[in-house]
């Protein structure tokens, strides 16, 4: 060691370790440089680029949906409410394994075969860090077992909505129908700026139809978030614009009457304010409770009410279409009166069967034998068969049609729901349309008694019924009156101005139907008489008892039992009231029931009854009558003793 | 022999508690920088003080090492030092039989605390050079050379194989650069960096695959934006956004919402950089550069070449730690496990520098001896 010690030229090395050090040190200076410059480049050449995304990165804007709008009745009575709910949310980016996720939330928040379905078809549509609902409507017990296990599961959370309720349950589905989940369907139509942070949409009813009115306008927020995503503080609320309230013309105790009045038969009724077009009551028997629908029915209550053999999902009011009977034949004689083929004092002899000159075949009135010699009155108020046949048969179908189409017939009414159907008005074109045959005139004779092709819904039948009692001007029916833009808000009514000048021109023929359309309720041999019973009012109506099937037959049946006639026919009641100055004209429908006066008649009265009681007994305009009366008034007509039931049309197709 | 070692005993004492003799700009330049730290640290940590507390007490633990090693002369180090290289060595054999970390394996259970040998390496792989190359005629021939690289690739060998690349390289770089100041000729220098290079697509083979992605990724971390492109991302991120003059102290977005990840460790740099912004980030540069030369000052003072070479390249390698955990932050380094000296929470780090420093404090305080 010494020796090579000795060796070691101190003197050198130190000179040499001074130069290395200082190369050495260059190079550091160098290194850190180039380091500054790097910092440099990012934070002057690139900043604007990544205080862009530091601030992509932690504000995250969040949509505010828009409370949905409410629904009231004509008096306030609230219809659809929305009432606060918490449900299940998944932010599927923080979620690492999501099976085994769901699987271990299964246990704390049971969760059904249809949540985990819908969540999965949401899944694939929405983007990773959007959160995606899970379960709907928490029970307490669930938020509170779910509270204490959340830290087992990022990315799920408990997130309070507002949930829509109908406080009337069935009373009102088949009107304003139901909200249900938006799907993955909804989601490629929908307008995803509007939609956004909202989960359910109008599926049916009114909720459907005026789903733009109703939804509102979302807000959105800017919010802070850390890495995890989860809310730090608001920046900033934009406030969404709730969806405008609306109400409807329904009075709630009219509409409650004609679901009771049905006892549960299958069957609708509507009634509408001939001066506007206002729908005042419409119901659909059966019907179901739309609070299934909201967080999505489930298979088994689905099932139900599919396997019902009465269809309470059927909307027999709009979509239901039944030949109308007897029930169009006043406006049918209006047309006569109208169109100058006959006067009110023509007459036509009832004798039983009526046939087309220079034909065989037969078409039978209802009474055997006939009624004798009747004018147009009298062949209202007994349903007489003969004079309709005639009459129509004079019109030809091409007049017809062209009459009873402008009552609305054969079209939809451009009532204000959605998927109304227009039924069927006979003519010819349509049955070359249709059949690609030629119109025969027998098939004019029993349209003259609302039967054949011809088919309408209750709601065409009331609109037909309302445009004749407000003298001939038609209104669509309306069943929303008003909206409202906010709580407080002033109503805003809709607009709905009649569809034209009058049908009818000469007054005169108005004053003869009427008169006649009286006889049926007051008449002593009026298919309805009786039903006015008690009621201050003066009611002008007409029954309508149409055949089910095609008779296979000319011949009289003499089967009166009440079942097997019901399982035949379809039973029509219409009436509007008071007659000297119409205010409501209703039409009810029993699609099983054995004669229009005795099973739908009375419908209509309780119809007429509550309308009567929610105005607190006294209609402005319309001429009280004495107490004692149901036989009061001019319409009292000169039958003979006609006895109850006379019953509407038996009708003969070929 | 026990009356000897006695009085060695009771001399080594003396010297020990004699007054201190440390170099004053160093030391300053060492107390701004951790002070940065516990600033940085608060702000990075959301203000935990028990966080800026606890690195605290380990610069005070740190300071007190630094104040006994400063009286330690040079030559009982160097009396010392292949012993402390083949213990430190030896505890690195010791981590691979039984050792146990978070999915690599670095730490030893001490049952009061867990400790990282190859930090030990830091230091006695320079100080195991010096020593070698200390009696030697230098520059070193090749035979020499020989020598020093199987000093370095023992230890370095079994650091990589922990896993542990970036401390490995450390380690390596740190006797390397006790070589390089010993005046190794440049064209050898030249051939062995040719070699060195020549050997990586070999080291690519033997790398693992998280190691090989974090290359890949900093070659393009957009295409792993949740993976290994992350911490990439979100560290430029915040060192972009910081600006020239920084978003201000305790208002980094990013390391506040927990964007930047180990934004308390290795990550701490960028949340400096936000904060600071590029007038911050020159003059913790400025810092360091006045930290480093200090050291290689106090180096071209020593007497002797071990003195030299250990202080000389214990500088130099603080240079590295802040080259690299820089260039990560900064995106143009991959991703490894590198603290910023002094500023990093972390007890292993800065104890075992201020360690470091102590011996350099020594140098300095015994420059003027021979032996």
């Amino acid at each position: 060691m010494k020796i090579r010690r000795s060796i070691k030229d101190n003197r050198g090395e130190s000179a040499l370790f001074r130069r290395r050090a200082l190369t050495g040190f260059v190079l550091i200076l160098l290194g850190l440089s180039m380091l500054v410059g790097r910092f440099a480049f990012l934070q002057v050449m690139r900043h604007d680029e990544f205080v862009t995304r530091a601030q992509n990165n932690r504000v995250k804007p969040r949509a505010l949906p828009p409370a949905r709008g409410l629904i009231y009745d004509r008096n306030g009575v609230l219809l659809a409410d929305n009432v606060p709910a918490f449900r299940l949310e998944v932010v599927p980016e923080q979620v690492p394994d999501m099976p085994a996720m769901l699987a271990q939330l299964g246990k704390i928040v049971p969760l059904g075969r249809d949540d985990l379905d819908a969540f999965r078809k949401l899944l694939t549509q929405s983007q990773r860090f959007e959160s995606v609902p899970l379960k709907m409507h928490l029970t307490e017990d669930e938020i509170d077992r779910f509270a204490v296990n959340r830290w087992r599961f990022p990315g799920v959370d408990v997130v309070p909505y507002l949930i829509r309720r109908y406080p009337f349950g069935r009373l009102f589905s088949h009107v304003i129908g139901y909200v249900g989940r938006i799907d993955a369907n909804d989601l490629q139509q929908l307008d995803p700026v509007r939609y956004k942070g909202t989960s359910h949409i109008g599926r049916s009813g009114l909720e459907r139809s005026y789903e733009d009115v109703l939804h509102g306008t979302p807000g959105y927020e800017l919010i802070e978030v850390n890495a995890d995503g989860r809310t730090q503080r608001v920046l900033e609320t934009h406030a969404p614009t709730p969806g405008k309230n609306l109400y409807l013309s329904i009075d709630v105790r009219l509409q409650k009457a004609a679901a009771a009045a049905f006892d549960g038969r299958p069957g609708a009724a509507v009634a509408i304010d001939p001066r506007n077009g206002q729908v005042l009551a419409m119901v659909s028997v059966p019907s179901f409770d739309p609070n299934l629908f909201v967080n999505g029915i489930s298979q088994t209550d689905y099932s139900a009410l599919t396997g019902d053999q009465d269809k309470p999902l059927y909307n027999r009011a709009l979509r239901g279409v039944y030949p109308p009977g007897s029930t169009v034949k006043p406006l049918i004689g209006l047309g006569g009166l109208e169109t100058g083929l006959r006067t009110p004092e023509d007459t036509v002899v009832s004798t039983g069967v009526f046939y087309i000159p220079g034909q065989q075949r037969g078409y039978r009135d209802d009474v055997r034998g006939g009624v004798g010699r009747v004018d147009l009155e009298q062949a209202i108020e007994m349903s007489v068969n003969t004079y309709f046949y005639k009459l129509s048969l004079d019109m030809g179908i091409d007049r017809f049609s062209a009459w009873m189409g402008k009552f609305g017939f054969g079209r939809p009414t451009g009532i204000d729901l959605m998927g109304e159907s227009p039924g069927v008005l006979p003519s010819r074109e349509w049955k070359a349309a249709h059949f690609k045959q030629p119109w025969y005139p027998g098939e004019t004779v029993i349209a003259g008694i609302g039967q054949g092709y011809w088919a309408v819904t209750p709601v065409q039948l009331a609109h037909a019924i309302a445009t004749f009692a407000g003298h001939g001007v038609a209104y669509a029916p309306r069943l929303v009156m008003a909206t409202q833009a906010g709580m407080d808000a002033p109503l805003k009514p809709l607009p709905n101005p009649p569809g034209g000048p009058s049908l009818i021109r000469n007054p005169a023929d108005w004053d003869v139907i009427n008169k006649g359309m009286q006889m049926v309720i007051y008449g002593a041999r009026g298919t309805g008489y009786g039903l006015a019973k008690g009621f201050p009012y003066l009611i002008a109506g007409k029954s309508g008892t149409a055949e089910r099937f095609s008779r296979t037959t000319s011949a009289y049946n003499n089967d009166k039992n009440t079942a097997y006639l019901a399982s035949r026919h379809r039973a029509w009641f219409v009436a509007y009231a008071p007659a000297d100055h119409p205010q409501i004209a209703v039409a009810a429908l029993l699609e099983s029931g054995a004669w229009g006066a005795s099973d739908a008649g009375p419908i209509v009265r309780r119809i007429l009854d509550a309308w009567l009681a929610a105005h607190g007994g006294v209609i402005q305009g319309g001429e009280r009558l004495p107490s004692s009366s149901a036989s009061a008034s001019g319409a009292a007509s000169a039958g003979g003793p006609g006895k109850f039931p006379v019953s509407g049309s038996t009708g003969a197709t070929p | 022999m026990i009356a000897v070692a006695y009085v060695r005993w009771r001399r080594f004492l003396r010297r020990v508690m004699t007054r201190p003799r440390i170099d004053v700009p160093l030391a300053i330049g060492l107390l701004t920088l951790a002070l940065a730290g516990l600033v940085t640290l608060y702000s990075a940590s959301n203000g935990s003080l028990a966080l800026v507390g606890g690195q605290a007490g380990r610069f005070v633990l740190g300071g007190a090492l630094l104040l006994l090693i400063s009286r330690i002369p040079p030559p009982v180090l160097r009396n010392w030092t292949p012993w402390l290289y083949v213990g430190s060595t030896a505890l690195l054999i010791l981590v691979v039989v039984l050792g146990e970390g978070r999915g690599a394996d670095r730490w030893l259970n001490l049952g009061v605390m867990r400790f990282q040998p190859s930090e030990l390496l830091k230091l006695t792989m320079p100080m195991m050079v010096a020593w070698y190359l200390h009696p030697r005629q230098l520059p070193p021939g090749w035979k020499d050379i020989v020598v020093v690289g199987v000093l370095i690739a023992i230890p370095a060998g079994l650091i990589a194989e922990q896993p542990d690349l970036g401390t490995a390289l450390l380690v390596a770089a740190a006797g390397a650069f006790a070589l390089f100041l010993s005046g190794m000729a440049w064209w050898r220098i030249g051939l062995l960096i040719g070699a060195v290079a020549g050997m990586i697509p070999v080291g690519w083979h033997f790398m693992h695959q998280y190691q090989r992605d974090r290359i890949l990724t900093l070659l393009n971390p957009e295409s792993d934006p949740l993976g290994n492109g992350w911490h990439i991302i979100q560290s430029q991120i915040a060192v972009g956004s910081g600006g020239i003059f920084g978003k201000g102290w305790q208002h980094s977005t990013q390391s506040r919402l927990d964007f930047l990840p180990e934004h308390t460790t290795d990550f701490i740099f960028a949340v400096f950089s936000e904060e600071f912004g590029l007038v911050g980030v020159a003059a913790l540069i400025a810092l360091y550069a006045f930290i480093i030369g200090r050291c290689l000052w106090i180096a071209m003072e020593a007497r002797d070449t071990y003195s030299r070479l250990l202080a000389g390249a214990i500088g130099m390698s603080f240079f590295v730690y802040v080259f690299v955990n820089g260039g990560m932050v900064a995106g143009m380094l991959p991703v490894v496990g590198v603290p910023l000296p002094l500023i990093s929470y972390g007890g292993t780090s800065a104890v075992s520098l201020l360690v470091s420093f102590g011996v350099l404090m020594s140098i300095h305080a015994h420059r003027k001896m021979h032996d």
